[in-house]
This record gives structure tokens, sequence and C-alpha cells, in this order.
């Protein structure tokens, strides 16, 4: 039962553009590696980005410099799960190339480790 | 937008690697403070949707109820070297987002859990889900200003911690007390790391 005073305005009523319409309604990448902390970088590719979404290309403009998915969301305003999408469709076009988290697999790496502590004590 | 630049910078990219720590603890014991505080950027904020039907699908009126739930994550970064980027992520407070702690967990290297005493048992939801899942993790005490000061001893007992856990005081506002609790965790997980074949021989 809801009451009659229960609507929505304004910010309650959520984004006027719904996430999964920047997606064309998927919500899942075809690419299910991602993880947050997956670098994602733009390359070089004669691509024609002209079909692209404006989101498409916002996320090509953003990974000239390597950044990590939750940053492109983070920096793009989308969910993380709109922008795996997009990533994801960038990655099967070649525009951009990823490199998973270097611990993915669940093994430690002293050597990674020490390198992580030296960079820490640095701060 | 193509230019020669954009082919040079390409050829010689070097995409560096990410490595993971988490940032745990109740609601209020000051995860996204520690971030913020050793983090190289301001924090960041991004969104994960909830899309999953609701529990009472039986529910006609269903309609009006919002069908996704955002889940805010907040994560720092600290640039290591050109290979290596650490990324801090503040783990969402609410139970009902575990599903959001297993992504995030995932090839971490570890954890550090925030302990607000005058609210200890907001700490063991946490503490259970790392001791499970054999995450190496730490116990950061933040010491609120107004909060009475137990002994290290206490705070380990209280949480039933094994004595191999390493228990810090910390002020999460503080960036060198942050710091602190990373390096703690980071030689914690170190420990715990199998030697490498050349240190073995």
């Amino acid at each position: 039962m809801s009451e009659p005073d229960d609507r929505w305005f304004d910010e309650a009523a959520g984004p006027l553009v719904r996430p999964y319409a920047m997606t064309r309604g998927r919500t899942r990448p075809g690419n299910t590696d991602l993880d947050l902390a997956t670098q994602v970088v733009t390359v070089w590719t004669e691509n024609d980005s002209g079909s692209l979404s404006p989101e498409h290309q916002a996320v090509i403009e953003l990974c000239r410099t390597p950044l990590s998915v939750a940053e492109v969301a983070a920096y793009v305003d989308v969910p993380l799960v709109v922008v795996k999408v997009l990533l994801s469709d960038l990655i099967e076009r070649g525009d951009v190339v990823a490199r998973a988290p270097r611990m993915a697999n669940n093994l430690p790496d002293r050597n990674l480790l020490q390198a992580v502590l030296d960079g820490v004590r640095r701060i | 937008m193509v230019s020669v630049e954009s082919e040079a910078q390409g050829a010689a990219m070097v995409i560096p690697t990410s490595v993971k720590v988490l940032v745990a603890g109740g609601f209020g014991a000051g995860k996204t403070t520690m971030v913020g505080s050793v983090s190289e950027i301001p924090p960041l904020s991004t969104e994960e949707l909830l899309t999953e039907a609701s529990t009472d699908v039986d529910d006609l009126v269903g309609v009006e109820e919002k069908t996704t739930t955002t889940v805010a994550l907040d994560f720092g970064r600290i640039t290591i070297n050109a290979e290596i980027v650490l990324y801090l992520f503040g783990t969402p407070g609410q139970n009902r987002f575990w599903f959001m702690w297993d992504e995030l967990a995932n090839g971490a290297i570890g954890a550090i859990v925030l302990v607000d005493t005058r609210r200890l048992d907001s700490s063991f939801p946490s503490v259970d889900f790392f001791e499970r899942r054999k995450i190496p993790f730490i116990i950061a005490v933040n010491c609120f200003d107004d909060a009475y000061r137990y002994q290290v001893d206490e705070v380990r007992s209280a949480l039933a911690l094994s004595e191999d856990i390493p228990v810090l005081m910390c002020d999460a506002r503080e960036r060198e007390s942050s710091k602190q609790a990373l390096v703690s965790l980071v030689e914690h997980a170190m420990s715990r790391a199998p030697m490498s074949v050349d240190e073995v021989v």
C-alpha cells in the first residue's frame, strides 16, 4: 500500500537518462574479466569513433592516461556496471586495452609486496 | 583526435598493474577518512547498481518501488611507481551489500579493519569476512577523541583475534598514522606470502 504523498521529485526520481539507456539495455559487459582495479588505456587506432556514443567517446578521451575501471566510472560519473559495458565495447573494438590486477589469481608475490611496501613508506 | 603524438605514446605505453587494499569496518568507523588521508587524489566516489529483484516479489504494488539501489563506493589512489598503482577501497557499510565485497576482495593484498571501540560489534562482520576467506588483515583502532582508550590486548581479546593479527592504534585523520596502518598490513601480508624460489634455496 503506498502513501498518496509518496512521490519522487528531482534527485529522488533518479537520473533523467536511465543508466542502462547508455548501454542499450545491456546489464552485463561482454568482457566479464573487468575488475574495479583493472587498468585500461586508450590505444591509437584508425577506428571511426563517429559511430560511438558520447559516453564511449568520453571514455576514450579519459583513458589516454592509464586509469582503473573504478576511476573511469568516477570521472565519467556513471555507475560501475555501465562503465564496464562501455569499456567492454571499446576493448572489443580495439580502442582500449586492459591489464588485470596483478594478484587476481590470489597468489601473493613477495617481490610485488616488497615494491608496494617501499612505495608506501615513501609517501 | 588522431595525432602523431598519440601514436608515439601508444608505442611506448606501459600499462601499470593495480593492487588493491580494502579499508573495512562498521558505519562511521572512519573508512573514508582513512582513504582520504593517504590518497594522492581527493577520494573518488562511484556507485554500483543493485538491480536484483527485491525479496518481496509477490508485492503487486512493486511498480512503485525503486527497482535499482545504488551502493556508493569511495576509493583513493597511491602511485607506487611507474608500474604499480595501489587502490584503497572503502567497503560499503551495510550488510546487504556483501556481494560487492567479493569483487573488492578478489586479488586484494589485504584489508585494514578500522575499529571504533564505542561500537566494537560493528567490526565483527568485517573480521569474520576476512578470516573466512583467509585474506590478510590487520586491526586499526581509530582513536576517536571522546572514546575510552583500550589497550591493544583488550581489543585483541574482545575481537577474539589470534596472536598473529597485528592490532594498532591510529588516528585515521592523520596521514602518517594511516600510512603506518598500511605499512603494517603489507608487512603482515608479506609474512604470510610463500617464499619465492630463490629465497628458499
